[in-house]
């Protein structure tokens, strides 16, 4: 068995991905364990959000293996369905369901996607919607929602699919300053638990707090990974350091 | 009210004019007038029957057009252009007469009068109707199917719960437009014989020679037929968009 093998709950080998002329990902390799979190950072364009975005296929890569809990991604149906049901997603723009409730949002893949009975689905729902601290809104419609809190009913919408890894893709760049940190509770509670996650986020003091590993990519590529101690403490390239004093002292 | 004052100004019309005009023929009355007008209300079930018959068909056949138009594959997407790009060609009278005529023989099924009219403005209007789906299906952010995808909805489920309830509510003006221009062009039917309002009028002026009159009332009758399927649209649109901003 190779290096971080099977045992591993993503293993990333040598992937690549273009978008046309424009190499996103160039030969990236990456292992996340069971139960560890991982804060990827990085300038904008470097194949952060590419590379999360490949683990749970919404973009196929083109060369290179990534295994989700020791399965192969690739174009099977049977993959697929495999991997979206242990790996769940929020995104920087929520993409909650406009037309739907609060509720219905949450209740939408148990009751169509885990054939879940309706109070069962709803149970669950209140269940998660209680954990992000908002079981109040369950009837209200998103719109109706801060940013902040529309990010939470989208946390817990993944959390519905009772999935074990998380992905958050720029979970607070599109909220308002005043909403970050509530967002960033609910997350940071979530790696308490003890949830496999991949952060995608610029929000330091949280990567500091939780990360077991931090990752910092550029032109597409991994340049560093290391605990978060010496991550921060003593970067060991150029460009790392570059990046870190942007964003820490602004 | 606003009704109220159309009809007024209606009356006031007619019974302003005098020389030439002869309402005699459609005056209620005079028991001639009354089942004249009744003659030619008679045609009302028919049209609305034609027009929503075909429209439901249209609606459903457009949709199912729709979605391979919208797919990755460039098979599926000629299959679409193909159909719509067909079917927008062909006028409707001329569907309606080849349909009627040419499809008996063809299929060696007889087609009657309203199912000729029916399967004709079916077809012809689902052309109409796989554009706007597709538009309205094509402005749907992308994020919202992958939201779908990490909850593991299916393609079919990803339609029906998600991306269609929304592009359903931006394409109802659209679909309101249809139903009132099937409405008019369901009388394109009489020339095969087909009893709707506009037959009845033709039958009506070959026996009473009131053309004038005759047909002012038939113009009537769409007048109204459609003021009052608008304000229903209309009042669909409202209580979809409370649905949803709320």
């Amino acid at each position: 068995m190779d290096a971080g093998g099977s045992d591993a709950a993503i293993s990333v080998r040598n992937v690549c991905k273009n978008f046309g002329d424009f190499r996103a990902l160039n030969d990236v390799s990456l292992d996340v364990q069971a139960g560890e979190r991982v804060v990827v950072c990085g300038p904008s364009g470097s194949g952060k959000s590419t590379l999360i975005r490949c683990v749970n296929r919404l973009e196929k890569h083109e060369s290179g293996t990534i295994r989700v809990d020791g399965l192969e991604l690739d174009n099977s149906r049977r993959s697929l369905d495999a991997i979206r049901a242990k790996v769940g997603m929020v995104f920087q723009q929520f993409n909650l369901f406009p037309h739907l409730t609060v509720l219905e949002n949450l209740t939408l893949g148990p009751l169509r996607a885990r054939g879940k009975p309706p109070e069962e689905a709803r149970d669950l729902a209140m269940r998660y919607l209680t954990r992000v601290r908002i079981p109040e809104q369950a009837e209200k419609y998103p719109r109706q929602l801060s940013g902040g809190q529309q990010q939470r009913v989208a946390i817990a919408r993944s959390l519905c699919m009772e999935p074990q890894i998380m992905l958050f893709d720029e979970p607070t760049s599109a909220l308002d300053p005043e909403m970050i940190s509530e967002v960033l509770e609910v997350m940071t509670e979530l790696a308490r638990s003890g949830m496999t996650m991949v952060c995608v986020t610029h929000e330091m003091g949280f990567a500091k707090g939780v990360a077991d590993t931090m990752v910092f990519m550029d032109h597409g590529e991994i340049v560093e990974t290391a605990p978060p101690e010496t991550f921060f403490a003593a970067p060991e390239t150029e460009r790392c350091r570059d990046f870190l004093q942007k964003i820490l002292h602004h | 009210m606003k009704r109220a004052a159309l009809l007024a100004a209606i009356a006031l019309l007619l019974g302003g004019c005098s020389g030439d005009w002869g309402w005699y023929v459609v005056d209620p009355r005079t028991p001639t007038g009354w089942t004249n007008l009744k003659f030619l209300l008679g045609g009302l079930w028919y049209t609305i029957l034609l027009s929503v018959t075909a429209i439901s068909i249209s609606v459903v056949v457009g949709l199912l057009v729709a979605l391979p138009g919208l797919s990755q594959y460039r098979a599926l997407r000629a299959v679409n252009r193909v159909y719509v790009e067909v079917v927008r060609s062909v006028p409707i009278l001329v569907l309606i007469l080849w349909v009627y005529y040419g499809l008996p023989p063809v299929t060696g099924i007889t087609i009657g009068i309203f199912w000729s009219g029916v399967i004709a403005l079916a077809l012809s209007d689902s052309a109409f109707q796989a554009e706007i789906f597709r538009a309205g299906i094509q402005s749907i952010d992308k994020g919202q199917y992958e939201a779908s995808h990490t909850i593991s909805l299916s393609y079919a489920d990803t339609m029906r719960f998600v991306i269609l309830p929304q592009a359903i509510r931006r394409i109802l003006p659209a679909l309101g437009n249809q139903l009132v221009y099937m409405l008019k062009m369901s009388s394109l039917v009489s020339v095969i014989g087909m009893q709707e309002l506009t037959r009845k009028a033709n039958e009506l002026v070959v026996s009473e020679y009131r053309p004038l009159e005759i047909y002012t009332v038939l113009v009537l009758e769409y007048l109204v037929l459609i003021l009052i399927v608008s304000a229903l649209v209309r009042r669909l649109e409202k209580r979809m968009k409370i649905d949803e901003r709320n």
